[in-house]
């Protein structure tokens, strides 16, 4: 599942950037074999051992972040919630990656940091395949895989923090908008790319959301693609509004859509009269909140994001956790978590901003 | 000058069909808010698409120009967002700037290493959207951080038209005043045209191949200015892609991709017409999956009319070849 924050377009960026970023990469801390003897998790993919919820954290982890991209602000976000973590179980952080957001390009990274005897990989995918071969390698090294945002087949990893279910992504959104729109009247989403899985998740979970009773008076009357591109989804905000005069709401749950979309009718004769609501970050809407183009929207913290999966892969790499369903482990000033089943743990249910609480946010 | 401009009014006549189609379909597609929005949807193709004319006339292709956009549009908005105070002239001279230097790269690496402008834009497209990557470092600048009088310039409108809409017209004017009127101007159609017989007649070729590049950069800059002020919301992929579109509308406004003929008012239409068509296709709903696929055909459509024009001139010119000269 891609980021759906932040922009997904993927970044074409130079190639004397990646050689950058390659030799940024090597030059990081190289640790000498003699640091592994700490007490592992039981590496390999089945976690063997015993977790000891009291264990102490080992002192030292070096913990790497591997977003799908670089220089991608969503995670840019993300790796400031890891860093944050890091430092409070005083461990060494860095981030690499690649600058563009293709199905292979995390391997060498992964490779590079399974022999510098990384402690904690935490990663996003681009592909829940193409990774695996050298994820597993890395644990077999030692390391302990946590995934994020993006997960990896199930067996490749030992978590996977999922920034909220595709459930309550689409609950939430339905709440928003019934809400703004006072629960009857026609809406329409306006989406990233037509094959985009998760927003393809999220817009069917939004239809089983609203054909239950509650929300008889509202119709979903087209759904519009945006690619994720700002001019087309000014063109097809502004297709929306014409095609359908009646529209009471539009839904966008991608960022890059919800930006051009509050953009497009802050300054339309529609502002005011269209309700708007998706998925957004509290930088890019500041502005529109306040304008009253948007109410409110939602979006889970990325910062929470990176910290919760810092903070799980010092977990586990101390023993605390082995990946095992039903496991509890606390997570700094976030709270306990519990390990769900195929190793997932849960951030929890979006965070939805309005006028009183966006300014409390900073990505 | 006194041939007619049967390119120019090619696709005139396939963006009046287009708007008439579409609204008779969906009479809403005429509103005057549909109309703004039009205009202001294609100014900025439409300013890139005056650059890149200019660029194609002397039989060379600027692929830079969505890199260029991205650098100069993350620069002036880092500026101003980290110094609210800038004077707004001043940003998007610093934008401007921004442009002209990646343009002044560009035509010397093509006119002094004798490469291919073809080669050396693909080469600078990642380059210079790598500068913006490592610049931007991660960072977005949202609407938020941008000073509300540079915002109000991507909605304004003067007398009920939007004043990116007047900028970029004000833009294809004034190219076109130059092209048409000067002698700098016209030597670009000799060179495109035939480069020995323009060397001969001492055309400075390696310098106005250089101007050509350096006034495609700083539209670039102007246009990532622009970008700024419409969408508020720029990071380091800001007109990511979009040299391409920027090609196609010079190629659908009949400029000749080989150089030596079009104009900047068919450019300038060509942009129109690419942007209506994504308006209509939205307003109409077709089916996503196939909107791609229609731009595409109607790149093809367009060339094919052009061909067509052109072998239909030329046979004509053949048969009354001793009376008619003519003109460029």
């Amino acid at each position: 599942m891609p980021a759906p924050a932040g922009r997904t377009r993927t970044g074409t960026a130079a190639t004397a950037l990646a050689a950058l970023l390659l030799l940024a990469a090597c030059s990081g801390t190289t640790r000498g074999d003699g640091d592994d003897g700490g007490p592992g998790p039981g590496a390999g993919p089945e976690p063997t051992a015993q977790a000891d919820p009291d264990a102490p954290l080992r002192p030292d982890l070096s913990v790497a972040f591997l977003p799908k991209q670089v220089n991608n602000p969503y995670f840019t976000v993300a790796r400031g919630g890891g860093e944050r973590a890091t430092a409070e179980f005083a461990g060494t952080f860095k981030e690499v990656g690649p600058s563009e957001a293709s199905a292979s390009s995390q391997v060498s990274y992964i490779n590079t940091l399974t022999q510098q005897g990384t402690d904690v990989i935490a990663i996003s995918a681009n592909d829940p395949g193409a990774v695996c071969g050298a994820l597993n390698s890395a644990r077999d090294a030692g390391a302990v895989v946590v995934t994020f945002d993006s997960d990896t087949r199930a067996e490749c990893r030992d978590l996977f923090i999922n920034q909220a279910t595709a459930e309550d992504v689409a609950r939430t959104q339905v709440e928003l908008i019934a809400g703004q729109i006072g629960g009857a009247g026609e809406i329409a989403i306006l989406s990233a790319t037509p094959n985009a899985t998760n927003q393809n998740t999220w817009i069917a979970l939004m239809e089983e959301e609203l054909a239950r009773p509650a929300y008889a008076d509202i119709e979903i009357v087209a759904v519009a693609y945006g690619n994720d591109e700002d001019e087309k989804s000014f063109q097809e905000t502004q297709g929306l509004l014409r095609s359908h005069p009646d529209l009471a709401g539009i839904v966008s749950p991608t960022t890059v859509g919800l930006a051009a979309a509050a953009r497009y009718l802050s300054g339309s004769e529609y502002a005011g009269r269209v309700a708007l609501t998706g998925l957004g970050t509290p930088n890019q809407l500041r502005q529109f909140v306040h304008d009253g183009t948007v109410e409110s929207f939602a979006l889970w913290n990325p910062a929470d994001l990176g910290y919760l999966a810092a903070h799980a892969g010092a977990a586990l790499a101390s023993g605390r956790l082995t990946g095992a369903e039903g496991e509890t482990f606390t997570a700094g000033d976030l709270g306990e978590f519990t390990v769900g089943p195929d190793g997932v743990i849960a951030l929890g249910p979006p965070t939805v901003f309005d006028a009183a609480t966006v300014d409390d946010y900073d990505f | 000058m006194t041939r007619a401009h049967p390119r120019e009014l090619g696709v005139l006549a396939a963006l009046l069909l287009l708007i008439a189609g579409t609204a008779a379909a969906n009479p809403r597609f005429l509103s005057a808010q549909s109309v703004r929005d039009l205009l202001l949807s294609a100014a900025i193709l439409t300013v890139l698409a005056a650059g890149q004319t200019v660029v194609v006339l002397t039989r060379n292709i600027d692929l830079s120009v969505g890199s260029v956009l991205g650098l100069a549009a993350f620069g002036t908005a880092d500026l101003l967002a980290t110094h609210p105070g800038t004077p707004l002239p001043l940003a998007a001279l610093a934008g401007i700037t921004i442009g002209a230097l990646c343009g002044a790269l560009n035509g010397a690496l093509i006119s002094y290493g004798g490469v291919p402008a073809l080669v050396i834009t693909l080469g600078t497209l990642y380059v210079l959207r790598g500068a913006a990557h490592s610049w931007a470092a991660g960072r977005q600048i949202n609407a938020a951080d941008l000073p509300r009088p540079f915002l109000d310039l991507g909605t304004a409108t003067v007398l009920g038209i939007p004043l990116l809409a007047l900028l970029a017209t004000a833009v294809v004017l004034a190219v076109a005043l130059w092209l048409h009127s000067y002698r700098s101007g016209r030597e670009l159609y000799a060179i495109g045209s035939e480069p020995a017989a323009a060397a001969r007649a001492g055309v400075p070729a390696g310098r106005r191949i250089r101007t050509a590049f350096l006034l495609s950069g700083s539209l670039a800059g102007l246009a990532g200015v622009l970008y700024a002020a419409r969408y508020g919301t720029v990071d380091a992929t800001a007109g990511q892609g979009m040299e391409l579109q920027v090609v196609a509308a010079v190629v659908v406004g009949g400029v000749a991709i080989f150089g030596g003929s079009g104009s900047v008012t068919g450019a300038a239409l060509g942009a129109l017409l690419l942007t209506c068509i994504g308006s209509s296709l939205a307003v109409l709903r077709v089916d996503p999956f196939w909107q791609q696929a229609v731009v595409g055909a109607l790149i093809l459509a367009a060339i094919g009319l052009d061909r067509l024009l052109t072998t239909r001139l030329a046979a004509r010119a053949a048969r009354t070849a001793p009376e008619v000269s003519r003109a460029g």
